[in-house]
């Protein structure tokens, strides 16, 4: 009989078994929908200020969104669970390749999708790409009003107009964590650091970490059930998992 | 030949009982001889003919359009960014992208009618290759503008280059826009080239024919062409190299174009037959878009009744009912794979086509490119009626314009996530746009007085080639060999 290896046929290796390394579990069911994450993840990252009329025109400018929605025609409406969006960090990321300039690559060290700002010369692929639709465009030069010119963060660049960027799981609290660890000699201890979001969350319904660490809080949590990935059927290979009605 | 003999059967029998030979010559240019020397300055006349005041007021207001509407406004979407436009998420592409496509479409007909139908010996293209290789060129020039206006730091755009760097940067290989840019710039070289080679015997004719800073103009451009037997051969020569390597890159490059939006995981776009698809669009518009200039040519330049005649609207005409029925069937292809996959997106997507805000586009998509066309072109009277088939050849082309502006910022106003849809508004893109339309009108009305429109070489060669012979009462065209 003639088997896969006898036509010379290398296997194909499923999708499932590639794990990324920095991962997100997300329960939507005590989300409360309360927007202290989008508010961190900007004042973190040094989110531009966008304005009402822009923001109301889809150009808000957030790397992480709470998708609100709701069931039934007004007035019997009946709300569903908020669901927090931000960059998957994919595995197979369907923004990397389509873009023209190598802007958009992956981090070979952090398992991460990095959007290399100077490197972008804004044609917009990647974003028309993204199936999860979280890349955000810098469509002009915004001013931040004041008091906002006074609390950048220093570890986090600033863009500029005519570049995409969106959410980076704050590989500068990554790298920070990291840097202190291999001073002290020792390997990053799981709950040590979090990213901005998950540290805002007053309902405690992001946690990040290792989930290429099976002891890890996030890869405990990632195995409950009732976990999904969204659109995972694209074979994206997202990392943030989501719960709900668990 | 075939074609003629076709057509004179269809000619309606009237006071020159079908066949006459005085009938046969007014109705076809190729057996309606005409002295060589006459004809080449009738060429010239057309040319160097004293521009009239009309003349300069569409240029003046084009000028002001193109200065006005294209660099002033380009200008201000540099300094202030692409929020200008009327992008957003998740429309991240619009108008412009649409623009690239539409005058990439249009470029397809240069090539089309002086590669494809010179490489078949359609004997009808003579008189018009070179008018449809312009269309090539200047609408390609279109095209790479409206895709430089699209970029968000249009000023880095060399980066999309292979340049060699000091840090080993290079354009990503994987990324269909790259396949694009360099499917587009090989285009824009090899038809530029084909349009030269053709016109070199034209050039000279019209450096023997002139004087002043003219004779030095084409004394330059004739790269000193006399026409004697070892030219030729090595003209003709590379002609009919270029005639047969342009066709797989013409194919090519608005294949690479459909990638852009096939190769994407958007539903709508990742659609296999997209390549074909767009290939027969372009020639669709591109066809509309030639027998539009045609019709302008013959209306307004001096001696060009004589060149261009019923016969070539009749048979440009017919090229455009058979590619308009082929557009449909593709069309009716796309979207009845797409809707049979089942895909719930799709779904949602095809019903917003017809159903949603932008219906009314959906609908005259249709109307415009195959309704019309299809109750106009069948008849052979209206289909050589100058004006009659240039309005059709506008109407599609506003109909092809239709059917990219809904597979661009339509078709991704839908995607998986239905918190972000939002319906595309259009800004700065729509007076750009009627600029680049404007800069391509006025390119052509500067070239239709710097080079001879019409391909004089091609035509006399034709005429040469054809002979009228009579069997007893019979009239009958016969067309030798000359190559």
């Amino acid at each position: 009989m003639v088997t896969l290896s006898d036509l010379k046929i290398s296997e194909v290796k499923l999708g499932e078994e590639q794990t990324g390394k920095w991962g997100m579990v997300i329960d939507q069911d005590i989300c409360t929908g309360c927007q202290a994450c989008v508010a961190a993840c900007a004042m973190e990252n040094n989110i531009t200020f966008v304005g009402e009329e822009d923001s109301g025109y889809g150009r808000s400018m957030h790397w992480i969104r709470i998708e609100r929605f709701w069931e039934g025609e007004y007035p019997e409406v009946k709300m569903t669970a908020n669901q927090p969006m931000l960059c998957q960090q994919c595995g197979h990321a369907t923004c990397e390749p389509v873009c023209p300039a190598f802007a958009t690559v992956h981090s070979q060290a952090e398992q991460l999708n990095l959007q290399v700002y100077n490197r972008c010369v804004g044609t917009r692929y990647c974003a028309n790409n993204c199936p999860y639709q979280v890349r955000s465009f810098n469509w002009r030069d915004y001013q931040r009003p004041e008091p906002l010119p006074n609390q950048f963060n220093p570890d986090v660049t600033v863009r500029r107009m005519g570049v995409m960027e969106k959410c980076t799981f704050c590989i500068q609290r990554i790298h920070k964590a990291q840097d202190k660890a291999k001073s002290e000699g020792r390997e990053v201890a799981d709950g040590e650091f979090t990213t901005a979001c998950a540290q805002a969350c007053p309902a405690n319904a992001i946690t990040f970490g290792r989930v290429d660490d099976p002891e890890s809080m996030v890869s405990q949590l990632a195995k409950r059930s009732h976990g999904v990935k969204h659109l995972e059927e694209l074979g994206t290979l997202p990392n943030v998992t989501y719960f709900k009605g668990g | 030949m075939a074609y003629d003999k076709k057509h004179a059967e269809h000619a309606p029998a009237g006071r020159h009982n079908g066949h006459s030979e005085e009938h046969l010559r007014e109705k076809h240019l190729m057996l309606d001889p005409l002295p060589r020397g006459q004809m080449n300055d009738m060429v010239m006349e057309s040319m160097l003919e004293k521009p009239t005041w009309k003349y300069w007021l569409v240029v003046g207001i084009l000028s002001f359009i193109v200065v006005y509407f294209l660099f002033y406004k380009w200008s201000i979407l540099i300094m202030k960014g692409q929020g200008e436009a009327g992008v957003m998420r998740p429309d991240y592409w619009g108008i412009f992208l649409v623009n690239t496509v539409f005058w990439i479409g249009i470029s397809h007909a240069g090539t089309f009618i002086s590669a494809i139908l010179r490489v078949f010996r359609a004997e009808f293209r003579r008189p018009f290759t070179r008018a449809a290789e312009l269309m090539t060129t200047f609408g390609l020039v279109q095209a790479g503008f409206s895709i430089f206006m699209h970029m968000g730091r249009v000023w880095l755009a060399y980066w999309l280059m292979p340049y060699p760097n000091q840090r080993m940067l290079w354009p990503n290989l994987h990324s269909p826009l790259t396949w694009d840019l360099l499917a587009i710039t090989t285009y824009l070289l090899s038809s530029t080239m084909y349009l030269f080679l053709p016109l070199i015997p034209d050039v000279a004719m019209a450096r023997d024919r002139s004087t002043g800073w003219r004779k030095t103009f084409y004394k330059t451009l004739a790269l000193g062409f006399r026409g004697t037997e070892g030219e030729w051969t090595h003209l003709r020569n590379a002609m009919n190299i270029f005639a047969f390597a342009i066709i797989p890159v013409m194919f090519s490059v608005h294949t690479i174009v459909s990638w852009d939006f096939a190769a994407a995981t958007r539903p709508g776009w990742s659609s296999t037959i997209f390549g074909p698809y767009f290939i027969v669009g372009a020639l669709h518009s591109g066809m509309g878009a030639a027998i539009v200039v045609l019709a302008v040519i013959r209306g307004t330049m001096k001696h060009m009744k004589y060149f261009i005649r019923a016969e070539h609207f009749d048979a440009i005409g017919k090229l455009m009912l058979i590619i308009s029925m082929a557009w449909a069937y593709f069309f009716f292809n796309d979207y009845m794979v797409q809707w049979y996959g089942g895909d719930k997106w799709t779904q949602q997507l095809l019903h917003f086509h017809e159903a949603g805000p932008m219906g009314w586009m959906w609908f005259a998509m249709l109307i415009c490119n195959v309704a019309i066309p299809w109750a106009i072109l069948w008849n052979p009277k209206w289909r050589a009626t100058p004006w009659l088939v240039g309005t059709v050849g506008i109407i599609i082309n506003v109909g092809m314009w239709f059917e990219r502006y809904i597979i661009i910022p339509i078709s991704v106003t839908i995607n998986r996530m239905p918190f972000t849809w939002r319906l595309y508004e259009p800004g700065i893109e729509v007076p750009m746009g009627i600029g680049t339309v404007a800069l391509f009108i006025l390119l052509y009305m500067i070239a239709s007085k710097l080079i001879p429109l019409i391909p004089v070489w091609e035509v006399q060669e034709g005429q040469m080639a054809h002979e009228l012979k009579k069997f007893g009462r019979e009239t009958v065209v016969s067309v030798s060999e000359l190559e």
